[in-house]
């Protein structure tokens, strides 16, 4: 060791990986790029067959001749040997009003007219407006986390506490999530209905039901995370429960806190989705899912699911943020 | 202020020299852990008694229960028969009453706090005023040679630096007795006989009572007033050996027969209880 005192530098970078002189921007666009390209490849493959008969019998109502001619016959013929033998119906599997499966443009063509084009006509918080079912969701959801992750941490210093509380909380806590939440959304929320609860907080409470679990888990973990060393420490000079809660358990369990609230978030708009579908799919994404294969409008039901990954995309990427910044400051970033 | 805290001078020191001179008094101390493997005998009849300003080296193989020694000193076992004093207290009173500070193995710095605050801790947890916190961390700071360094953050300093910072959590609040469990184990050769040297310059100064528990015959012969050799199955005292050598110890002195001499019977102590046995 010649020198006792390390750079004052931030920590260590990895080295670029030999031979990769692409641009640092590249590097991460690159992948993600060819993922979506991927995707989309394979969405496109499967679109074909999968609507080629309904086009193929449109283009029979409109008097062209199709192979076969018979629509029972085409019925039982393979979906592939169907757009090989008529090539020329292809491009209108693409431009159905309600297909099987829906091409990625028109998803994309149908959130915009929801969302961005509402906004521009001034309409942006109408009930027809995907923004404005989202917020619905996103406000139960946002309070079933917040329910549901202050229910875990709770739980959690109770079972790492509590001798009792770990051997007669952990067994419910698991098995409460081995319940399909399907089953238990209505029931929430036809009790919570007869005693005069209504609105944002059923919801938000079948959110909690499913947030609180990875965060209890995460967090009973985090707060043992300090080794044995570390107690003892504290231990000789004295340090009470709650010093030992807060000086050391606590600020151990961040990087868990963290990770936990991610899977916590998801499960929270999960559970707040679900959580709409049982009050007759009025507002909210989970309303527009079921109104959607109501009226068997695919192409609602595939931009409210992909409004849905956004929305839980934009959260959990804001907890991710929170993590970074938060870890840094605690000098815990990897 | 804490009077204790003149027991920096000289002066104070041989004064409290003056006062009892027994610091830690084990008799006929027995400690036996139940495992799901039977009983296992850490402690064995152990008599020992460390007089202040003592600088003791606990030394043996694995198993021969110098850290549970240790650990009982400091309240963090409790022993299955026999009596310990620390202070003419119990280990546990004497915790409480701060009377030593425990130094591990690994530094266990909290990577959140900066040097100062990682200082701060036992303060905080003891209920000091936020002045005489800063008056103690520059002092302490001061003792192990990390006077500037109170900024930075634990990753920012090596294993060395980071060893010396948790020295200095453990003289924080003025213990008399200063408990450090194989401190320099996980730190190579070079950094360690820097330590070691800085240790005995440190002990000179605080006159504090040192228990210091390694696995290095030539650390434990430079350091110490007292080596306790010890050996396992049972863990036991096979030899107590009081260092002839100088309180003013150069690192050359390692080199001279008297130093020599002493590693010798320390090295005997271990083969005549069976200690490297397998």
């Amino acid at each position: 060791m010649t020198s006792e005192l390390r750079p004052d530098a931030a920590p260590a970078r990895h080295p670029t990986p030999a031979g990769s002189r692409m641009l640092p921007i590249l590097r991460s666009v690159v992948p993600v790029f060819v993922v979506l390209a991927a995707i989309a490849a394979l969405w496109y493959t499967a679109l074909v067959p999968m609507n080629i008969r309904e086009s193929l019998t449109q283009a029979e109502r409109a008097g062209a001749v199709v192979d076969p001619p018979n629509a029972i016959e085409r019925r039982d013929a393979n979906a592939i040997g169907l757009v090989l033998k008529n090539p020329a119906y292809i491009a209108d599997t693409l431009r159905q009003d309600r297909p099987r499966l829906p091409g990625p443009d028109q998803v994309w063509r149908e959130l915009w007219a929801t969302t961005g084009a509402m906004v521009l006509e001034g309409k942006g918080l109408s009930k027809r407006s995907l923004l404005y079912h989202a917020w619905v969701t996103l406000s139960a959801t946002v309070l079933g986390f917040a329910i549901g992750t202050v229910g875990g941490i709770a739980l959690a210093v109770g079972i790492v506490h509590s001798r009792v509380m770990n051997m007669a909380i952990m067994p419910w806590a698991i098995a409460s999530q081995t319940i399909p939440i399907l089953a238990i959304a209505p029931m929430i929320i036809v009790v919570l209905n007869s005693i005069g609860v209504t609105g944002l907080l059923p919801k938000a409470l079948i959110s909690a039901y499913l947030c609180f679990f990875p965060v209890t888990v995460g967090m009973v973990k985090g707060l043992r995370s300090p080794d044995a060393m570390q107690l003892d420490l504290l231990h000789t000079y004295g340090a009470s429960r709650a010093q030992t809660f807060w000086k050391l358990r606590w600020p151990s369990s961040m990087p868990y806190f963290f990770t936990s609230m991610k899977i916590g978030m998801a499960a929270a708009l999960v559970g707040a989705i679900v959580g709409e579908m049982p009050t007759g799919a009025v507002r909210g994404l989970g309303a527009r899912l079921l109104a959607g294969s109501y009226y068997g409008q695919t192409v609602q039901i595939w931009s409210a699911l992909f409004a849905a990954a956004l929305l839980a995309a934009v959260l959990v990427g804001i907890i991710g943020a929170l993590q970074t910044v938060t870890l840094k400051r605690m000098g815990m970033s990897q | 202020m804490d009077p204790r805290m003149k027991t920096d001078s000289p002066v104070a020191a041989a004064r409290a020299e003056t006062a009892s001179p027994i610091v830690i008094a084990a008799r006929k101390l027995d400690l036996t852990f139940q495992t799901n493997d039977g009983p296992v005998l850490a402690l064995r009849d152990v008599n020992l008694t460390v007089n202040r300003g003592d600088f003791v080296s606990f030394i043996g193989p694995s198993g021969c229960g110098k850290t549970t020694f240790l650990r009982v000193v400091g309240a963090l076992e409790h022993p299955t028969g026999g009596e310990i004093t620390v202070n003419g207290m119990t280990p546990d009173e004497a915790r409480r009453a701060r009377a030593y500070g425990y130094v591990f193995q690994a530094a266990g710095l909290y990577p959140w706090r900066t040097i100062a605050k990682n200082i701060k801790l036992p303060l905080e947890i003891m209920g000091y005023s936020k002045d005489d916190q800063e008056r103690q961390v520059e002092r302490v700071l001061k003792l192990v040679d990390l006077e500037g360094f109170g900024n930075k953050f634990p990753w920012q300093l090596s294993g060395g630096m980071q060893q010396r910072a948790s020295i200095a959590r453990a003289l924080a609040f003025d213990a008399d007795i200063l408990l450090m469990d194989e401190p320099f184990g996980a730190l190579d050769e070079i950094v360690r006989d820097h330590l070691n040297e800085q240790l005995l310059a440190l002990w000179a100064r605080t006159g504090k009572t040192i228990g210091f528990v390694t696995h290095s015959i030539p650390e434990a012969v430079y350091l110490s007033t007292r080596i306790v050799v010890m050996s396992p199955r049972p863990g036991r005292i096979t030899d107590v050996i009081e260092s002839t050598l100088p309180r003013e110890r150069p690192l050359e002195i390692r080199d001279t027969p008297e130093f020599l001499a002493i590693a010798h019977r320390v090295r005997e102590g271990l083969r005549a209880g069976h200690a490297y046995d397998e």
